[in-house]
């Protein structure tokens, strides 16, 4: 397992409780009363789409259900609106993970952005059927925000992977 | 785990499909979305997982309490002087009313004695503080820090020092859900202050609100003040809700397009006054007996007008 798919460095295998883990600290950070705030990144998405990027056979919709009933419950908003888009957003992301995996980190933001935008898309479509009200273009910035914070999440997240550089002359690799 | 370190990959047994698994997950929610939607059926189970998630959503807000609390330390004590020497001025502009309250509600009582009318109900209020907004961008409502231990029940209103914010209507054990006037489901009976046409107010989202069902000509002039009319039984009479800011007549609709916004501090943050519970009204007549459905002419309508 490398980094991206270009990448020469090997990683350690993934342990299940460190994703747990960073799923659960994303439903925590979530939970941060920054009210009508815009621009704030929904961090249970991001560290979903990256996990099932990177580990598309550990992490994948049925998670998303469970965190988006959780976030449901947290946010106040109807049962069903985030499970619905965070599940569509897992089977894009776990779906896209062997493109995606093989450009680099920028290029990676890239082709996660359409994905929150589409979840935040479905979100907005299913909330105003049942008549409710316009959240304001603004609201479509946490999309971005969450974009821009591909980049340290990847770094951040695979901390526990990462080898020490020291070179072993009796191994090749 | 093999000796690398990297189990192999699963590759003939991958359970089922990933566009199987997400028809499933797909259904499911949609599912739930109807349940909560059309039936508000799923109440409890929102009800059980808040209350267990309390302390953890108290203390997630903590970093933003002392970052306002902090922002408060600094503010200069000249903003404080100023806004101290304004509240004592207030008090004793509204001193004189206050001295003569007592009086006055004697004599009220009195007098609808002597007219056989029924009194007026007291009614009690419990002061809350304003948590902080839901995250939910598609609704308006705030958490208050009174819950149904505290004797909370969902559907009092709640006011702030110039008007009405809002009402209740989810309780916890601890906190509870204010749904503010301005989100696009509630409505509100009020009158004009003015000359006491009723109408109903309802949100119309972006923090403004929407006279509704009035006639093109209705006597409503812009900068009156609208005030609850006590006609729900869940808001007293008199209290103040919003200022007409825009009237647009326009002749193609039938109803007049009316703009108001809020007078009390609805979107700002700080203490509320959540009103007692009224006691039900008497029971409606019952509606005139239906004539059966046959076209009348007043019921025709015909254009012929361009």
């Amino acid at each position: 397992m490398q980094p991206t798919h270009s990448s020469r460095r090997i990683l350690r295998p993934v342990r299940n409780w460190f994703i747990l883990f960073t799923l659960l600290v994303a439903l925590v950070a979530n939970l941060v009363p920054f009210g009508r705030l815009p621009g704030i990144p929904d961090w249970v998405a991001l560290v979903l789409a990256f996990w099932c990027v990177h580990q598309p056979l550990k992490v994948g919709m049925a998670a998303g259900f469970v965190l988006g009933l959780a976030m449901d419950v947290a946010d106040a908003s109807v049962m069903g609106q985030h499970a619905l888009a965070y599940v569509l957003l897992a089977f894009a992301a776990a779906g896209w993970s062997r493109r995606v995996l093989w450009f680099p980190l920028a290029q990676q933001a890239l082709h996660v952005l359409p994905m929150f935008l589409g979840m935040q898309l479905v979100m907005m479509v299913t909330r105003m059927i049942g008549g409710a009200e316009f959240p304001g273009v603004l609201w479509f910035l946490s999309s971005f925000t969450a974009t821009l914070l591909w980049h340290p999440a990847t770094y951040l997240l695979l901390i526990p992977q990462f080898r020490p550089e020291d070179k072993d002359v009796h191994r090749p690799i | 785990m093999s000796v690398v370190g990297h189990a192999p990959p699963p590759f003939f047994k991958r359970g089922p499909a990933p566009l199987v698994r997400l028809a499933f997950f797909v259904s499911l929610s949609l599912v739930l979305l109807v349940a909560d939607l059309r039936f508000q059926t799923l109440e409890w189970v929102r009800l059980a997982v808040a209350t267990a998630a309390w302390p953890l959503q108290r203390a997630t807000g903590m970093p933003i309490d002392a970052a306002g609390d902090f922002g408060a330390y600094l503010s200069r004590q000249a903003t404080l002087l100023k806004e101290n020497e304004d509240l004592r001025r207030r008090q004793l502009g509204t001193a004189n009313l206050l001295l003569r309250q007592d009086h006055l509600e004697r004599e009220n009582k009195r007098l609808r004695a002597l007219l056989d009318m029924r009194e007026r109900q007291p009614v009690e209020g419990r002061i809350a503080e304003i948590l902080y907004a839901a995250r939910d961008p598609f609704s308006r409502r705030v958490i208050i820090d009174k819950g149904s231990q505290q004797g909370i029940a969902a559907g009092q209103a709640v006011v702030d020092d110039i008007g009405v914010i809002g009402q209740v209507t989810r309780v916890f054990p601890l906190t509870s859900e204010v749904l503010l006037l301005t989100d696009k489901e509630q409505a509100i009976p009020v009158e004009v202050q003015r000359n006491g046409l009723r109408a109903v107010l309802a949100g119309a989202g972006s923090g403004m609100m929407e006279l509704r069902f009035l006639a093109a000509n209705a006597e409503v002039q812009v900068g009156d003040i609208l005030v609850t009319s006590g006609l729900d039984g869940v808001y007293l009479p008199g209290l103040p809700v919003a200022r007409v800011v825009k009237i647009d007549r326009d002749s193609s609709h039938s109803f007049a397009r009316i703009t108001c916004a809020p007078l009390a501090g609805v979107e700002r943050h700080g203490l509320a006054l959540v009103l007692g519970g009224r006691t039900a009204l008497p029971p409606q007549p019952d509606d005139a007996p239906v004539t059966p459905d046959q076209p009348t002419r007043g019921k025709r309508v015909k254009k012929k007008v361009r």
